[in-house]
């Protein structure tokens, strides 16, 4: 939890700056110098499929070195972010900046640090795994002389090495998982960005994959940004989470901070009958507005966590999926993604098996 | 997870713990720039259109049906009735070089449904977070689809030769047919990936597909000379890369009348405008 004990100066600067961010985005000003201090630098981030806002004003920084979790329902625009920071989609309003790099005119720049694992199984079912990292090796120029080391080292170390000249369509769910992690790892990403990785897993394979990512980081201090709907597995592996729904960032911090958060909300509001999962969210997140209005300079996140008094008896300690369902509000079942969302995912987990 | 050092790159003494020897994986490999990127790119995606030929070779028998029943029934049965003015040569070996022709285009033209399953499986996706230009991603793609049409027009080749064609053996006229074979599969490639971009849907381009496919081949000089068509049909050949392409394989193969300058010039130009087509269109693929 090292991370947690940087200071807050990063977010209440960047609080500051979020409503000049926009129109900074269209200024020609000179080229930034980049800044090492964020992975990732979002301002004002919006993107609409037609009508549909998909990320609805995101402002967002992930440090370096740190797990950065992503999280919400289907549908609720991690995609969407995760799309806009890695290039693929243009960013029509707001700034996005990968290690001082903006991803608008430096696209090339900004690839180049990235590591992508989407959502799908990406892996080439009709090459072995050897081919499928040397591929990534080519296309991110690894020298001959360097190639087959480097992707004999990218597939020890995601525990390849015995599987690499067998076809991935012989690979299991979690084996693909991994293959496509050695795919990011061989060009050395400062910044590992995962898309939902152990969707459709099974939790030994879950396990195995997330034991994977913090061997890989342990050794090599990248920076990981990753999207995820499974609470448990934020609150387990992340450093600092991001609540997402309908486009919007509801709630930013450390997962102890945020329960701890939710556990003083309780208390003190006068809140109808709160047990466990089953919160009922409405009226007490309507009371806190501060907690969803401007995430990065949100008071109750900075408070010292274990200063917080212990909980009432009645009170279950609050997971993660409670401090969701507190600050999403009401509609969580109802919206949770749209058809192609669920199509696709299911079409994941199909392939998953 | 806790113990990750803070700043990158300085970790090399924390390398060999953990997940093994990692020391590679520290650095960053050296970026190629401006020009040197497209060659490297294209010669990635052909290896890997060669890596899956090895490793599935079914396809590659069942499209050696179609070129060789052409081939042995078309062609014995009309080099018979000399129905088709050839100035002289034997109709199967007139009709060989359109079959070669013909059977890289079949070839190419369902590459793009390959380009939707890719971006399906989000294998396209991936790549395109690499620092690969679009027009370099989709000039790999379309000269691995070269790459696959000529593993093809080598079986029809041996296909015709074993029926009793006489052609060239010259290495540098083999050379000319490599180059023409893998320009007009570029072509056609980039042509069916342009339409991916704007279909979307494997089902439809599959049908699109399937709608030009016949007309691009009997509107060309594949089966029988420019000249015995009618003039609508001559004015819609000569827009036909399929007809340069034939016309420089008969060429090179036969040793008969061709505009070898022409051909190839059509043929560079039709593959640099589909490359230009096919890589606007990719950004839709993606979103």
């Amino acid at each position: 939890m090292t991370p947690d004990e940087i200071p807050e100066e990063n977010c209440e600067e960047a609080a500051d700056e979020t409503l000049g961010g926009a129109s900074r985005a269209g200024a020609p000003g000179p080229a930034p110098a980049p800044d090492a201090s964020d992975a990732v630098l979002c301002r004002g981030l919006r993107y609409a499929f037609g009508e549909t806002r998909a990320v609805d004003g995101v402002d967002l920084s992930v440090r370096a070195g740190e797990v950065f979790g992503l999280l919400g329902p289907n549908g609720a625009g991690k995609t969407t972010a995760i799309r806009c920071i890695t290039t693929l989609l243009p960013v029509p309003a707001g700034m996005v900046r990968v290690f001082g790099h903006d991803t608008a005119k430096e696209r090339m720049a900004v690839r180049r640090l990235l590591g992508y694992v989407p959502q799908q199984l990406s892996a080439d079912a009709g090459l072995t795994g050897r081919e499928n990292v040397t591929l990534f090796a080519r296309v991110f120029d690894v020298s001959r002389r360097e190639r087959a080391a480097r992707v004999e080292q990218a597939l020890a170390a995601v525990g390849l090495t015995d599987a690499a000249d067998r076809l991935a369509k012989t690979y299991s769910g979690g084996m693909i998982r991994r293959l496509e992690l050695a795919q990011a790892l061989v060009s050395a990403p400062r910044l590992l960005m995962l898309d939902e990785p152990t969707i459709g897993l099974d939790p030994i394979a879950r396990t195995s994959v997330w034991d994977h990512i913090n061997a890989v980081r342990a050794a090599t201090g990248m920076t990981v940004l990753v999207t995820t709907h499974y609470m448990d597995e934020a609150d387990q592996y992340c450093d600092r989470v991001a609540l997402m729904h309908h486009g919007r960032i509801r709630a930013l911090g450390t997962p102890d901070e945020l329960k701890s958060a939710l556990r003083v909300r309780r208390r003190t509001a006068p809140a109808p009958a709160t047990t466990g999962t089953s919160a009922h969210p409405s009226p007490a997140s309507t009371s806190h507005p501060h907690f969803s209005a401007s995430p990065l300079s949100s008071s109750p996140l900075s408070s010292p966590p274990s200063s917080a008094a212990p909980s009432r008896s009645s009170d279950a300690a609050p997971t993660l999926e409670d401090v969701f369902r507190d600050v999403a509000g009401s509609g969580l079942d109802e919206q949770s993604g749209d058809f192609r969302d669920v199509r696709s995912t299911r079409r994941t987990a199909h392939r998953v098996g | 997870m806790s113990e990750a050092p803070a700043a990158p790159h300085t970790a090399s003494a924390d390398a060999r713990h953990g997940a093994g020897q990692l020391d590679l994986l520290l650095a960053p490999p050296r970026a190629r720039t401006g020009w040197r990127v497209l060659p490297a790119r294209v010669l990635a995606m052909c290896v890997v259109e060669l890596q899956k030929l090895r490793h599935d070779r079914t396809e590659l028998y069942t499209r050696a049906v179609q070129p060789a029943l052409w081939l042995l029934v078309f062609g014995e049965t009309f080099t018979r009735i000399k129905a088709i003015p050839t100035g002289g040569t034997p109709y199967i070996d007139y009709l060989a070089p359109g079959i070669i022709a013909q059977s890289a285009m079949f070839i190419a033209i369902f590459y793009g449904i390959m380009i939707i399953w890719e971006r399906d499986a989000g294998i396209l996706t991936k790549l395109l977070v690499t620092p690969t230009p679009r027009a370099a991603l989709i000039a790999g793609k379309a000269f691995a689809a070269g790459v696959k049409a000529l593993v093809q027009a080598v079986v029809v080749i041996v296909i015709a030769a074993l029926l009793g064609v006489a052609m060239t053996w010259n290495p540098l006229r083999l050379l000319g047919v490599v180059v023409a074979v893998v320009l007009g599969s570029a072509f056609f490639s980039c042509l069916s990936m342009t339409i991916a971009g704007i279909v979307l849907t494997r089902d439809r381009l599959m049908g699109i597909g399937q709608a030009i496919t016949m007309p691009l081949f009997f509107a060309s000089n594949a089966l029988y000379p420019v000249a015995i068509m009618p003039g609508w049909l001559q004015t819609v050949s000569t827009m036909n890369p399929l007809s340069y392409q034939v016309d420089a394989l008969r060429g090179l193969l036969l040793g008969t009348h061709a505009h070898l300058a022409l051909d190839y010039a059509v043929l560079i130009a039709a593959a640099v405008a589909g490359i230009a087509a096919a890589s606007s269109l990719l950004g839709r693929l993606a979103r």
